[in-house]
């Protein structure tokens, strides 16, 4: 039984090379994952019939989830409103500034209208799929699966965590520990040309093992608009994999804090071979620390990229929220990258209340696939008449309409903050003009 | 026979992973067969009967996406909603008033709300239908009636609950709307006039009957109903 087992090993081994750590060294792929991809369409759309199929012949409707919200919300101001409710009201003149006992009508209606549906907090939890994907993290509709349906999920458990799931952690074992070692050793190298070119194959070939140990389909579209030396890269937040994601088709100088643990040895790794922007906790507050840093490093053309993510935060990909200035005020050309998930094969969010980051890379490993589009849109700068706050939102809507994507003026950090007061103040004041005037 | 424990076994994987990754034990799933702590029972996959019973009037789809609603709010995971559960919504916190409204939620003295009390409340904004509007008048009036629907504003003006609307509390309520961009002598002379027109019994107040009477010609059906998309 030994013999069989080390046999066995030894086999996996020898696959798991060839078909997988080969390829991913020189860039080039066997198609495999596509294929997949495809059986896997076919298996969910017999899937859902066979749900319909079940729901109806009970005679119940089924549980279908609606993306563009439940209630019917009218795109009016608060002028135009009240101005409506009191029209209705009384055949007094609408010019004269006045208090009416019913204007509270708008309020109230615009109150419990977001108490049922809002914009905001359902970008914060993982999107509804209207289709079943065999995993029952996203079935809702568990009474009207046959036994067909049964036996095809727990197949579908049994591969994904008894062969999928040990491929993908042996790879992402491999991966890790070759861009550690490989970066290292990089980095004794004295400075020159033939060390930014290992440094750069090597950490090409490492994201690219990671991205075939989340098996990762990506398509890239534009790619003649990828970023260049001295320039800012900003894209969509998802998820932590967007990194793995972009960087395994480019090469990029990273952002971000300094973290303890596997990722602080990582980033110590990496910033040998070449250099990467890290802060320390401490500095991470100091906004002008951190806009001189990158200012330095944009300035200099001999050096990468910079990869940013201006949100903060992971938002479930249906929408794109607020852009922080900080990026948007150095004045370098920004390269916007638009990153659009298919949730059917596995859902890339990262609900950060919910999920440690363990937790997440297990339900990542444990899917049946990443599936994205990374669209490279061409470059933009500030113009003269526009401040950085105007420009960070003009990026942000090219992102938001290319992705297909709902563009919101709402901050990320409402995940874990309260809603400033100036905005209550805001709409307090548009009220004190229709009663009083100016 | 098979079907059946293959099923709960896929529905107890389910529950088990996600009880294991929630931090409070009895999480409640809102789809397929759950406990409803809030509502005291189980309840089965069944239209709500006891929410058709309340006559709240909502369709069967509607109730589901509520319920949605309700659990994705509820982030302590134990059924009710507490007050900060309805101030993390960014455009109800923004309302300027947001908080009188949350208050409808809570009934007297109460800082928790089940699945049926929200329903309750939410059951007031459902919209006129034609067929409603002819029925007869044996039963309770529906809760989406214009007449409690005008009661709900009026409570909103009504702080304290003694069914009148003082100059003190249309004060509050108006400074609540404007914040800080009018002087008290101009609230108080607008409260004053409101007051002075809507008033009819002379005790310097406003009762319902008077509120209802002021805003007869307003087309409340309209302006104080939410239209469900599906």
């Amino acid at each position: 039984v030994v013999n069989l087992l080390g046999i066995s090993i030894t086999v996996l081994f020898t696959l798991l090379l060839v078909f997988i750590i080969v390829p991913a060294i020189f860039g080039v792929s066997f198609g495999i994952r596509k294929v997949y991809m495809k059986t896997l369409l076919k298996i969910f759309q017999w899937a859902t019939l066979r749900i319909e199929r079940g729901a109806k012949e009970k005679n119940h409707p089924l549980y279908k989830p609606y993306v563009n919200g439940i209630i019917a919300k009218e795109p009016t101001s608060l002028e135009e409103e009240i101005k409506e409710i009191r029209r209705s009201g009384s055949g007094k003149a609408l010019d004269t500034p006045e208090f009416e006992l019913s204007d509270i009508f708008y309020f109230c209606r615009k109150g419990i209208e977001t108490i049922m549906d809002d914009e905001v907090t359902k970008r914060f939890s993982a999107e509804e799929l209207e289709s079943w994907n065999l995993l029952s993290r996203t079935n809702y509709n568990f009474q009207y699966i046959s036994l067909r349906l049964t036996v095809l999920w727990g197949l579908g458990v049994l591969i994904r965590y008894c062969f999928l799931l040990p491929l993908r952690i042996a790879l992402a074992f491999t991966g890790i520990s070759l861009l550690v070692t490989g970066t290292t050793v990089v980095g004794y190298l004295p400075n020159g040309r033939c060390k930014e070119f290992l440094s750069k194959h090597v950490h090409l070939m490492c994201y690219r093992i990671c991205v075939r140990a989340l098996t990762a389909i990506i398509t890239y579209h534009d790619r003649e608009n990828r970023p260049r030396n001295g320039g800012i890269c900003v894209a969509n937040h998802t998820s932590p994999i967007d990194v793995i994601i972009l960087a395994s088709d480019g090469y990029y100088a990273m952002v971000g804090q300094i973290h303890g643990g596997l990722m602080g040895v990582i980033q110590r790794a990496m910033v040998k071979a070449c250099p990467h922007v890290w802060f320390e906790r401490s500095e991470v507050r100091d906004r002008h620390l951190v806009a001189k840093r990158l200012t330095e490093h944009v300035q200099d053309k001999s050096k990468l990229p910079i990869l940013i993510f201006p949100e903060g935060t992971c938002i479930n990909n249906t929408s794109v929220m607020m852009f922080k200035k900080g990026s948007f005020e150095i004045g370098a050309t920004v390269y916007p990258v638009a990153i659009k998930y298919d949730p059917q094969f596995g859902d890339a969010f990262w609900n950060s209340s919910k999920y440690g980051m363990v937790t997440y890379l297990l339900r990542m490993m444990t899917s049946w696939a990443i599936v994205c589009s990374v669209w490279y849109l061409p470059p933009m700068t500030r113009q003269p008449e526009e401040d950085a706050v105007q420009f960070a939102n003009r990026v942000k809507s090219a992102i938001a309409r290319q992705g297909g994507l709902v563009d919101l003026l709402w901050d990320g950090g409402l995940k874990r903050e309260k809603v400033k007061d100036t905005f209550k103040e805001e709409q307090q004041k548009l009220y004190s003009k229709m009663i009083v005037g100016n | 026979m098979l079907l059946g424990r293959l099923r709960g076994l896929m529905f107890a994987w389910h529950t088990t992973r996600r009880k294991l990754s929630s931090s409070q034990p009895g999480a409640a799933s809102p789809f397929g067969s759950w406990r409803c702590e809030g509502c005291g029972g189980d309840l089965a996959w069944e239209p709500f009967l006891w929410l058709r019973e309340a006559k709240v009037g909502f369709s069967h789809s509607q109730i589901t996406r509520l319920y949605s609603r309700f659990t994705s709010l509820d982030k302590g995971e134990n059924g009710t909603l507490s007050r900060e559960d309805f101030q993390r919504i960014p455009e109800l916190a923004i309302n300027p008033l947001g908080d009188r409204i949350i208050n409808a939620f809570f009934p007297e003295g109460e800082d928790q709300v089940n699945f049926r009390g929200f329903m309750r409340t939410l059951a007031h904004f459902r919209p006129i239908e034609d067929n409603e509007k002819s029925k007869d008048q044996n039963g309770p009036e529906p809760l989406n009636s214009r007449s409690n629907k005008l009661h709900f504003a009026f409570r909103l003006y009504d702080l304290d609950k003694d069914d009148k609307i003082s100059r003190d509390e249309l004060l509050q309520v108006l400074r609540m709307m404007v914040g800080v961009n009018i002087s008290d002598e101009q609230l108080g002379s607008i409260a004053d006039r409101t007051i002075q027109e809507a008033d009819q019994d002379g005790d310097s107040a406003i009762s319902f009957a008077e509120f209802v009477k002021v805003l007869e010609k307003v087309d409340v059906e309209q302006k104080m109903s939410i239209r469900f998309l599906h």
